[in-house]
């Protein structure tokens, strides 16, 4: 057999880590029940904490669904890695003649799915509860590009964590002042579709996420290596 | 450990005179600002704790990318060294900004970039002494705390970025919209920035110099229960 190319090596490595993920995510649906009844939990207190009357609801909804989104995120970022780590699942993928990148990008596009299957079942249900219509194809790109953005920084953050002895509390701590960006951009973005503002008033929001997560895929590409190095 | 070198004992002289003469130089020849007044001299240590905040995180994080292509330890201790001085010297800088804004902006906080900005920044190294401390294995430590000091001083720039374009969505042209310096404010201000600097330099040596003997200790400690 010969060896695959370098490039496609890579991508049939991350494929299986990704499938791994889902397979074991569709086996126990630990995960993404945990983060959804979480997600769930944050709205409902969002409701009567900020008293969602049909005024605030239009200036809030987007704060409300990024927050919503960036908690539920770290609670499955968290148990992502906690897994591999607790039943040595890191070490046989370390010991895997892959390319240490592939387990990066295989996380994070796991990380990734999850996030997104959260915001797409929290989407219709908030459009259900509060009658708003978030099906315009400008917010859903804005979820992607934030969560992208959440996620890359996210799966290299929690991935140190979780070698921590304070791991749980220690990633939003290590995660939200890094990522404020994001979550800036991203409600901004996401406000103004929802208000119906011109394009020219959203796209630097966009820019600035695209940047966010270029940069940032960039850089994790490049330390990861040096975070599973034994 | 080495006695305290020759030029580190003239650098700690000449800090202490510098500040010295910063210190005449803001209260002796700068002349006091017609509106703002006597509190306007808060502006020049301020500015300048400030910059040494920024260049503190800026070298930790090349520090971090040396330590990460070489894996020397002493690059290890200089990012440490650089993240405390940042740390001090930033949250000096918002304290001393306080102190100016109560009477000039008759409010102690406001949700400016350069506030916003900075406080992050403090949170993003206090994340990166709570990352230290939970870490046992020192290799593993020096690594991840690398990471963590790139990734953390790479998104300041996007922070300010984001929270300047929160105020306005409308590009801003970088523009000091100050009025422009007396040249005797000027020239304190940047004496300010000079002396700072030095001291910023002097305060590192010593730091790291601290932090290579306790690595020594450490070595030796380990020696003895052996």
């Amino acid at each position: 057999m010969s060896s695959p190319s370098p490039i496609t090596g890579l991508w049939q490595a991350t494929r299986a880590i990704v499938w791994k993920d889902l397979t074991a995510e569709r086996r126990s649906r630990e995960l993404l029940s945990a983060m959804l009844v979480f997600a769930l939990l944050v709205i409902l207190s969002f409701n009567f904490a900020l008293d969602l009357d049909p005024k605030t609801r239009g200036s809030v909804a987007s704060g409300v669904l990024w927050v919503t989104f960036i908690f539920a995120g770290t609670l499955g970022l968290n148990r992502s890695m906690a897994t591999e780590k607790d039943r040595g699942c890191l070490d046989g993928l370390l010991l895997a003649p892959i390319d240490r990148s592939a387990i990066y990008f295989g996380k994070a596009i796991a990380n990734l799915a999850f996030m997104l299957i959260v915001e797409a079942i929290v989407f219709p249900l908030y459009s259900v509860l509060y009658n708003v219509n978030l099906f315009l194809p400008g917010l859903l790109l804005t979820v992607i590009l934030g969560s992208v953005g959440y996620v890359a920084v996210g799966t290299l953050l929690s991935s140190m964590a979780v070698q921590a002895r304070t791991r749980d509390m220690l990633l939003p701590i290590l995660l939200f002042p890094v990522t404020l960006p994001v979550l800036i951009a991203a409600v901004k973005a996401s406000a103004g579709y929802l208000s119906g503002l011109p394009l020219e008033e959203i796209t630097p929001w966009l820019n600035l996420l695209v940047v966010y997560d270029v940069i940032f895929i960039a850089i994790a590409f490049m330390v990861f290596d040096f975070i599973v190095e034994e | 450990m080495k006695s305290t070198p020759t030029a580190l004992k003239v650098l700690d002289f000449l800090s202490a005179l510098l500040l010295v003469a910063a210190l005449g130089m803001v209260f002796g020849y700068a002349p006091t600002e017609r509106t703002m007044g006597l509190v306007q001299k808060v502006f020049y240590f301020h500015v300048s704790a400030n910059w040494v905040g920024m260049l503190g995180f800026l070298v930790a994080a090349v520090a971090g990318g040396l330590y990460l292509a070489k894996g020397t330890p002493k690059w290890d201790v200089v990012e440490i060294a650089a993240v405390e001085i940042g740390l001090a010297f930033s949250l000096i800088g918002i304290v001393s900004g306080s102190i100016w804004a109560r009477p000039i902006w008759n409010t102690w906080w406001t949700w400016d970039p350069r506030l916003v900005t900075v406080t992050v920044m403090e949170l993003i190294y206090i994340a990166y002494f709570m990352l230290r401390s939970g870490i046992e294995d020192p290799d593993r430590r020096a690594r991840y705390a690398a990471v963590y000091a790139i990734v953390g001083f790479l998104s300041v720039p996007l922070t300010f970025l984001s929270i300047r374009m929160y105020r306005s969505i409308h590009p801003v042209v970088i523009t000091s919209t100050k009025a422009q310096l007396a040249p005797r404010m000027f020239q304190t201000f940047m004496f300010s920035l000079f002396a700072f600097t030095v001291l910023f330099a002097t305060l590192l040596w010593h730091r790291v110099r601290l932090g290579q003997l306790t690595a020594q200790v450490e070595r030796l400690r380990m020696k003895l229960t052996d």
